[in-house]
């Protein structure tokens, strides 16, 4: 029998984010009332962070197998097969919570996590994305915590030494009092030297690695599945802190000790820590595991086998050795400086036993604590429909070529060069895209290959109708790949979305992945990978439905690319795709119009899959060399920001009769791109695109140094360049 | 030409810098912090970019003390070449092998662009393939770049002809946008004495190859190849 110093009070069970029957269902489970150390195992592992309790049942639709999918959701990171016996790794990660309350170190250990995440599989991280959320510019906090959350993710990235390539970055007030830092990491692993959680074997050793275990990110997990009030600032203690120089040391022991051949099984400890790691890992090996914590290097003196087993310090690692090889395993984390203990061994009773100075503190069935977690089918109401706004119902207040001016200097469109700056985008040499493009390019090694990367998601979409939201993140992270002439492969998933036990946002929720999954089926682009984050909200106000999606291209030849860049003058500009100047949801009708209404455009997959296709075709037989996919602004910001990374003008001179110029110009049809070529080859591409019924026509021409719109006065690329260049260095240092 | 790349704790620019070296016709291998020695026929020393130690404490200075800066300091007394690029300039300074110090970028951020620098001069195993007062395109990433010395070291440094690379725009005008670490004088690189140590903030190894970025960088590495007779 196990000794209980501390009774177990309705409160604390309460305090430890457990519902009264979650906790019944615990004692029932174990038969008697739990420790402390066991009540905090628990609360570390049915949590929502922890367990999916909320989104389980719905995650089981998404589609997640492919020929190249090696390893699907379930892992640390998602596993495809690009070739040459080359796997790509890779995985996205909220840390909202955290970032709220303690920028720097919410954002960089956000970051560090997911790097780790990566390389527990043996795979060398290359590119790292992110995707970021603050709210409304004016909000007294918003530029605190994107300074903080910028400073936070360089500070770690450029000191762990992989490039950061990508992002998107975006303002709401829906996300005043919940911010979002979303980090993805991508890696490089040969096929054959892929590394999972599962234990084999009885009686092996179980040794730590890394950083020693302090006080920090106790409860970090229960945290994260908590909504935000006005105290919440207090719990800045559980956000850990990140030591970017001690993960280096990590990725560099680590990859070296899986070359030995020493490795059985590896875990990361990121949320809940030891906890969840140590369980990970028996229970996927249908093992018991028993740890010592008297063994466990502590950074602090006087840990309880509470605070150890809760602890999310961060840098730390739990392998499963093979016996006999400790020694040639401890030599290499010595030569690195880290710590190495055997803390335990893995056992055949299925139970996973914590031992601390000669007492059992824990002794708790391990499959049970994983697979016995409570699964919640939660009430969801769909969300109201949208009224379709009919394109001429909706008045210019302002001239198209003002409006233009206006949309690429503000919040959302503004350029991002201030953030990205901060960034090293181009350490390891194989940065081919840097950001600003519709995807980032990197090499694979020496080459030829290449992956084609991205973050996306348009949440305004999502709150209007949750399922065509879902679709169209997905669709516009295929076309963001396909724009740069990589082939889609697969994705990552970040699901942000506000309290699952309210009914509309759990109508969000479950509508988005239902979009998500249709999607995903229909452009062949299995989810990997993912991360679900609820509880996005403070005081009763949700975020916006924000389901990032993170994307992965092969690129074949990485020298056949393309980029948004007009290349040279008197090239024909080409318009693929069909265009009803659909201004529902548009960032015209919000930030022109100030009106948040409408439906969002309706997402056609088919139509979405062979006009990229098409795309993707013309890219690859080097026909095209300039594109850019169409969505927020619609043509207009997607010519501005092609003259501007050019630094080439065009004539715009064709428009559809009968649809009203803003229309036209700002809508935000789907599955559209443009294109910029010789106009010899425009002829052709015209003519295979009408033999397959793809629409396709000719706006006007590149040259000169400002952009034209039809019957509009001139814009200089300087002009355009200006004002999308100010805005955010300008809001950051308070002239804005 | 055999060069030495020396590895320590968190340095991350080393695989960028063998491939550079490599890629001019330098048999180029990484080296330990923790040796004694550095390998036999040893060239050129090169100390890449990186967070040696975390920088935690100053940039560099850490590293600066490690036990192979002995056989780099003496391989650098016999005339031998050194290039400390970025942390490696840091480390140089920290050192005593360069004179002066990286303090804190101007605006206090962490960089990362592109970035022309002006060759000052080209009579030297560094930069003899390029061409006095060019251009080149390169680019930098760094937190603490801004070389700050005392007055009469500066006025030693540009009296003496050591200044080795400015901050300046694409027509090689030195400008106060170009120079945007806030560097006295626009210093990105200088040299020692004898002409033959290098610091430099900005990375040359990340430029030298069309498909990422350009090709200026190059000149760097195949001036020091084209500094030694091929071995026989």
């Amino acid at each position: 029998m196990i000794r209980n110093d501390v009774a177990i009070t309705p409160e604390l069970v309460k305090e430890h984010g457990l519902k009264p029957d979650e906790y019944e269902r615990f004692v029932t489970l174990i038969g008697r009332e739990p420790t402390i150390t066991e009540l905090g195992i628990v609360s570390a592992m049915w949590n929502e962070h922890c367990s999916y309790k909320s989104s389980r049942i719905h995650l089981r639709g998404l589609p997640t197998k492919a020929p190249w999918v090696i390893q699907g959701p379930g892992e640390n990171a998602g596993v495809i097969d690009i070739g040459d016996g080359l796997a790509c790794i890779f995985k996205m990660e909220s840390h909202n919570h955290p970032s709220f309350i303690e920028p720097y170190q919410g954002a960089a250990t956000g970051v560090g996590g997911i790097l780790r995440d990566v390389f527990t599989m043996g795979a060398r991280p290359i590119a790292s994305l992110n995707f970021l959320r603050f709210g409304e510019p004016d909000h007294p906090k918003t530029p605190h915590l994107v300074s903080g959350v910028v400073a936070g993710i360089g500070g770690y990235g450029n000191s762990f030494g992989v490039p950061t390539v990508g992002g998107s970055v975006g303002f709401d007030k829906r996300y005043n009092g919940n911010i979002l830092v979303n980090a993805m990491a991508v890696g490089l692993a040969r096929t054959d030297e892929i590394f999972y959680a599962k234990a084999t074997g009885v009686g092996n050793p179980i040794v730590y690695l890394g950083s020693k275990t302090g006080r920090d990110g106790i409860h970090g997990a229960t945290m994260a599945s908590a909504e935000f009030d006005d105290a919440s600032e207090e719990k800045r203690p559980t956000v850990q802190v990140g030591d970017p120089f001690a993960e280096k040391l990590l990725l560099e022991a680590c990859l070296e000790l899986m070359k030995s051949g020493a490795v059985i099984a590896i875990q990361d400890m990121g949320a809940a820590g030891l906890t969840s790691s140590a369980v990970e890992m028996g229970a996927k090996g249908n093992l018991g595991i028993e740890l010592d914590l008297d063994k466990v290097p502590c950074r602090e003196e006087g840990m309880t086998a509470y605070e150890m087993m809760l602890s999310e310090s961060q840098e730390r690692m739990l392998m499963v050795l093979k016996p006999g090889m400790e020694q040639e395993a401890e030599a290499i984390f010595h030569k690195w400086g880290l710590d190495f203990a055997v803390i335990g061994k893995t056992t055949d009773t299925l139970r996973f036993v914590i031992k601390h100075q000669g007492e059992v503190k824990a002794d708790l069935p391990i499959k049970e604590l994983g697979d016995e977690a409570p699964l919640y089918d939660r009430p969801w109401v769909e969300s109201p429909r949208q009224p379709v706004i009919a394109p001429d119902s909706v008045k210019a207040p302002m001239s198209e070529a003002e409006a233009l001016l206006k949309l690429v200097g503000s919040p959302d469109q503004c350029s991002k060069r201030w953030v990205w700056e901060q960034y090293d985008h181009l350490i390891l040499g194989n940065t081919v895209q840097t950001p600003g493009g519709d995807a980032a390019i990197v090499r694979v090694e020496d080459g030829p290959k290449g992956l084609a990367l991205t973050t996306d998601v348009t949440p305004r979409y999502c709150e209007a109708d949750p399922f065509e939201g879902g679709k169209q993140a997905v669709a516009e992270a295929w076309r963001n790949i396909t724009a740069v002439g990589g082939l889609p492969l697969a994705l990552t998933d970040n699901l942000n979305f506000a309290s699952p036990e309210r009914p509309e946002s759990m109508g969000q929720f479950v509508g988005c992945v239902k979009g998500i999954g249709e999607a995903c089926k229909a452009l062949d682009f299995p989810v990997v990978s993912g991360n679900v984050s609820l509880y996005n909200e403070t005081n009763g106000q949700g975020i916006l439905p924000t389901p990032a999606i993170g994307g992965v291209g092969l690129l074949d030849d990485v020298t056949v690319n393309a980029s948004v860049a007009f290349k040279a003058e008197g090239e024909a500009i080409i318009l693929i795709g069909a265009t009803e100047g659909w201004l529902g949801q548009s960032i015209y009708l919000r930030d022109v119009c100030g009106r948040e209404e409408g439906a969002p455009p309706p997402v056609d997959l088919a139509q979405e899959k062979r006009n990229g296709d098409f795309v993707r075709q013309l890219i690859r037989s080097g026909q095209v060399k300039t594109v850019h996919d169409l969505s927020d602004g619609g043509i207009a910001l997607a010519l501005a920001e092609m003259a501007m990374a050019g630094g080439v003008g065009a004539e715009i001179t064709a428009f559809p009769e009968g649809l009203p110029l803003h229309a036209f110009l700002f809508g935000e049809d789907q599955a559209r791109y443009l294109i910029a070529v010789d106009e010899d080859v425009a002829a052709d591409i015209l003519y295979e695109a009408g033999a397959i019924g793809i629409p396709a026509v000719t706006l006007g021409l590149t040259g000169g140094d400002a952009l034209i719109l039809p019957g509009q006065q001139a814009i200089s690329v300087k002009q355009l360049k200006a004002a999308h260049e100010a805005w955010l260095p300008n809001y950051m240092t308070g002239k804005a | 030409m055999k060069s030495a790349v020396i590895v320590f704790p968190g340095s991350n620019r080393e695989g960028d810098m063998v491939r550079a070296l490599t890629l001019a016709g330098s048999d180029a291998q990484k080296v330990w912090h923790a040796e004694t020695e550095l390998p036999k026929g040893t060239d050129l020393v090169v100390l890449p970019g990186g967070f040696s130690y975390g920088d935690y404490l100053r940039c560099g200075a850490i590293a600066g003390r490690a036990t192979v800066m002995d056989a780099v300091r003496a391989h650098a007394a016999c005339g031998g070449l050194v290039l400390g690029v970025c942390n490696g300039f840091q480390i140089l300074c920290e050192a005593g092998l360069l004179p002066g110090i990286l303090m804190r970028n101007a605006n206090l951020k962490f960089i990362c662009h592109r970035q022309y620098l002006r060759v000052e001069r080209t009579d030297t195993a560094f930069t003899r393939n390029y061409t006095k007062g060019q251009a080149i395109d390169v680019c930098v990433a760094h937190g603490e770049g801004n070389y700050t010395a005392d007055e009469e070291t500066l006025k030693r440094l540009e009296g003496e002809g050591l200044v080795a690379f400015r901050y300046a725009d694409a027509q090689g005008h030195i400008t106060q946008d170009a120079n945007r670490n806030g560097s006295m004088n626009s210093i990105a690189g200088i040299y020692s004495d004898k002409l033959n140590v290098l610091g430099m903030m900005p990375h040359p190894e990340n430029l030298i190859e069309d498909l990422v970025g350009g090709t200026d960088g190059r000149g760097l590495f195949e001036s020091l190849v084209s500094s030694f007779p091929k071995a026989a």
